[in-house]
């Protein structure tokens, strides 16, 4: 059926993924003459099927305590081998750069000695927790877990658009979005050779029990939840149950000389390795907010004490920070001595005289971020402010200029998405997950994509009604089934539970489609929430922050 | 496993069953009242939400008010709406333990709540419905969960609800009593008229049928075979093995109480069966405060909503 992308229209100054004005581009060849062998009511019951299954399994995210299905867009985002190879090496590249910043201000400070970025930056900033000054983690890992946010600009570049190092969320839509696309869309997928997703509990394992303390021959690692009214409680209880790991609250848990232990129904276990879903502030009312209940007292002090390690560590705030993020290009060049592989999106600096004189003269054309906002509070988009609004950011701004950065409006990038019936243009952005186990990053093909389904909506926020698409990351080379495999990882390389049978054990014929019953089940496998970033304007978002609830 | 997610599990086990025998009961007093025209609408109504445990009752009681109460009303705590949505929050709660499949016959049977589906239903086709989806979620969590301590949390849960429910669904039938009639259906209900039938050779006697229900060492309903299952459980979870007694509080009171049934002479028992009733249930509360004290101590208590 013809009549799918018929009068899809993207000519706006963004760049849509799949058309260069009227051709397609090489990635989607594939994935658009799959789609043409439907009928517009063929896939409008199969978008119906797939919203159903979200709700039947309970993949949903808490918003103010409601529970909402995740959506999904049903038209998958398919990038190409060589551009995720850069997206691939880009992120890596990232992530060990935080992590040596990290190690470096909380121990010498090598770096501001050098004079690569000011001390002050640190000083200054809201998530530095002395706390955490001179732990030295068992196997120097400080950020397990990361999420980088990556948009693509009007020249269809990728460029990083924030770093996330304490609690990103969001990675375990990526594992349901594939099953359950796999199970919307079977013939497309079978149809195209993609990197498997639903490796990633076990690489997060990994580098979770390789993060245990000294001495301790089989850990115990627990993911600290919250709780269920927490935004992003689906995906804690999805990443506990893969791992094979217990899920526990602030009231599981009991410190007892120096030692973190939980209570089960045979008394009092230790624990010695915390995936913590919880921010920093709430972990120990001994350190921090003396009011949390999600935490448990003693923690922080077991962590120092080297009995417990928590993933992510404490104070890794300061390496997200959107003023430290101005730096990273530096940064990159400073520890690593290479030349960072994905650019940032083009930032100022408040607290440089200059810059300040040209954004305050450009406030209505820009986008304002107060550097220390998780979740994106306060952010003043320009061209959609008043006067007023404008004049008050103004005096914010010359009040503390050291809080704020200033960004151009980017447009995002688009992607063919069904709502409403048709196929329309909706903006994207994506957050690649990358895992640290102490010897190397790895950087989950995928990650996830979140799309803002209101035409022309910039925020791609679940909060605000966006939505998420399964995002494919192709094999072999674009245009068909690559016809030589290429080589992927071990983990990857482990048998898929979807894959055929090995040939010399022949399939009783009575038996019926084990395989494809096995992939459904699995298939029901799933939950997470957290997505909820947005690009311009990242909005109270539960994503970095899990905020107790 | 953690003191909470056992919790949790043994909630699981008491709703699914408590929305199922709830469902049972209703089903067999709906009937009743619509086909015998000589049973008193207001006073049968009244004993069976007292039976239900609903002390304070309106001035007006008519069937409709007990179809809310005991089926549709998702405030009242002890209808069946309340009880799948009090088990979804429990399966929610330990949603990490659970096989997938499992929750997902919960979570299906609870979307039913929402969506106005289950209001939407006419009282014998919900009652058949709900017991439809207890069928799947106890046949899901048959086939699927490892016999561990969660599914021996679970088994406890649900045999110490079902010998509760068991008992109120026979003083439902000691209510009407004297026509005969209301032990039939109540067997029907239950699933067990064939069975006993086939036990009693066909003589229907009133002593039979509540010797049946509450004796009956074969029928999975009867009060007896739930609390040796739930015995069962209690010795499954303490592997330690007893040399003279039971330390285990619970497992001596369901003990007690199974010996008592046991062993007293029938017209003993048959003879007040409200009030033997009654204490049996008291006994299956204690039971569970036993039980929470010593493996969920230390978890936030989870209110039970219903009666003690």
């Amino acid at each position: 059926m013809n009549a799918m992308f018929e009068g899809y229209g993207s000519r706006g100054p963004a760049y849509d993924e799949m058309f260069d004005g009227d051709d397609l581009r090489s990635p989607y060849l594939r994935l658009r003459s799959s789609l043409q062998t439907m009928t517009t009511p063929d896939l409008v019951s199969r978008v119906e099927a797939l919203q159903a299954s979200y709700l039947d399994q309970g993949v949903t995210f808490d918003i103010g305590g409601e529970e909402r299905a995740f959506p999904l867009d049903i038209l998958p985002r398919v990038i190409e081998m060589d551009t995720w190879s850069q997206i691939d090496a880009g992120v890596q590249q990232r992530v060990r750069t935080l992590e040596a910043f990290l190690a470096d201000v909380y121990d010498a400070g090598q770096v501001f000695d050098d004079g690569v970025i000011p001390r002050q930056v640190i000083a200054t900033s809201s998530h530095y927790h002395r706390e955490a000054a001179n732990v030295r983690p068992p196997n120097g890992v400080r950020v397990h877990v990361s999420g980088i946010d990556l948009i693509r600009d009007n020249a269809g570049e990728f460029r990083v658009l924030e770093d996330n190092v304490r609690v990103p969320s969001g990675v375990s839509y990526v594992m349901t979005n594939r099953r359950a696309i796999s199970a919307a869309l079977p013939e497309t997928i079978a149809e195209h050779r993609i990197r498997p997703v639903a490796g990633y509990p076990q690489r997060l394992l990994t580098a979770l029990r390789a993060a245990a303390p000294a001495g301790v021959v089989d850990p115990t690692v627990v993911v600290l939840t919250p709780g269920v009214y927490n935004g992003a409680y689906f995906e804690h209880a999805l990443l506990a149950r893969t791992m094979g790991v217990e899920l526990v609250e602030g009231r599981d848990l009991e410190c007892q000389r120096g030692r973190v232990m939980m209570r089960t129904t045979k008394g009092l276990e230790p624990v010695h390795v915390i995936y913590r879903r919880i921010d920093d502030e709430f972990l120990d009312p001994v350190h921090f907010r003396a009011d949390s209940v999600l935490g448990c007292p003693g923690m922080i002090d077991a962590a120092r004490a080297g009995n417990v390690t928590l993933a992510n560590a404490v104070g890794n705030g300061v390496a997200d920070d959107k003023l430290v993020y101005t730096y990273l290009p530096d940064l990159i060049r400073y520890y690593l001595h290479e030349e960072p592989v994905l650019k940032n999106v083009d930032t100022w600096r408040l607290g440089d005289a200059e810059a300040r004189e040209e954004v305050l003269d450009r406030l209505d054309e820009l986008v304002l971020k107060p550097v220390d906002g998780s979740g994106g509070k306060g952010i003043v988009i320009g061209p959609r402010a008043t006067r007023a609004e404008l004049d008050e950011l103004r005096t914010k701004v010359l009040a503390d200029p050291r809080s704020w950065i200033a960004q151009p409006v980017v447009q995002l990038s688009t992607v063919p998405t069904f709502v409403d019936g048709r196929l329309g243009p909706r903006h994207v952005d994506l957050r690649p997950f990358a895992v640290n186990d102490g010897n190397r990053v790895w950087v989950l093909p995928g990650g996830l994509t979140r799309v803002a389904l209101a035409e022309g909506e910039l925020i791609v926020n679940s909060s605000r009604g966006g939505g998420s698409k399964d995002t494919w990351v192709l094999a072999g080379p674009t245009g068909g089934k690559a016809a030589v495999p290429e080589p992927v990882d071990e983990a990857e390389a482990a048998p898929d539970p979807g894959s055929q049978p090995s040939p010399d054990v022949p399939i009783p014929p009575a038996q019926p489609a084990g395989t494809a019953l096995s992939e459904m089940s699995q298939q029901q496998d799933q939950q997470q929430q957290g997505a909820s970033r947005s690009f311009v304007e990242p909005v109270e978002t539960p994503t970095d922050g899990d905020h107790a609830c | 496993m953690l003191s909470r997610i056992a919790e949790s599990m043994f909630w699981i086990g008491r709703y699914v069953e408590r929305a199922e025998d709830t469902a049972r009961i209703l089903d067999v007093q709906v009937q009743l009242l619509l086909e015998d025209a000589t049973i008193e609408e207001e006073a049968t109504c009244r004993a069976l939400l007292s039976i239900m445990g609903v002390e304070d009752q309106p001035d007006h009681v008519d069937t409709s008010l007990v179809l809310d109460q005991l089926a549709y009303n998702l405030d009242s705590p002890v209808s069946i709406a309340s009880a799948l949505a009090a088990a979804r929050e429990s399966a929610r709660r330990a949603r990490e333990t659970l096989s997938v499949p499992m929750w997902e016959a919960i979570n299906t049977t609870y979307r039913a709540l929402p969506s106005g589906v289950f209001h939407g239903m006419r009282p014998p086709g919900i009652f058949q419905w709900v017991r439809e989806r207890a069928a799947l979620i106890n046949g899901t969590a048959d086939a699927t969960m490892t016999r561990d301590e969660g599914w021996q949390f679970m088994m406890l849960g649900r045999c110490v609800e079902r010998a509760d429910m068991t008992s109120r669904l026979v003083a439902t039938a000691a209510v009407s009593a004297n026509t005969g009639a209301p032990w039939t259906s109540t067997l029907r209900a239950c699933g067990a008229y064939e069975a006993f039938l086939r036990t009693y050779r066909g003589l229907e006697t009133e002593r039979g049928a509540a010797e049946f229900l509450l004796l009956d060492r074969l029928f999975p309903r009867s009060v007896v075979f739930a609390l040796n299952r739930a015995e069962l459980c209690l010795d499954n979870l303490d592997s330690g093995g007893q040399r003279a007694g039971f330390q285990n509080e619970a497992q001596r009171l369901l003990g007690r109480m199974r010996a008592e049934l046991e062993y007293r002479s029938l017209n003993d028992v048959v003879a007040d069966l409200p009030h033997e009733m009654e204490r049996l249930q008291r006994t299956c509360a204690q039971a569970t405060e036993a039980v929470t004290r010593r493996y969920f101590a230390g978890a936030e208590h989870l209110t039970w909503q219903g009666v003690l």
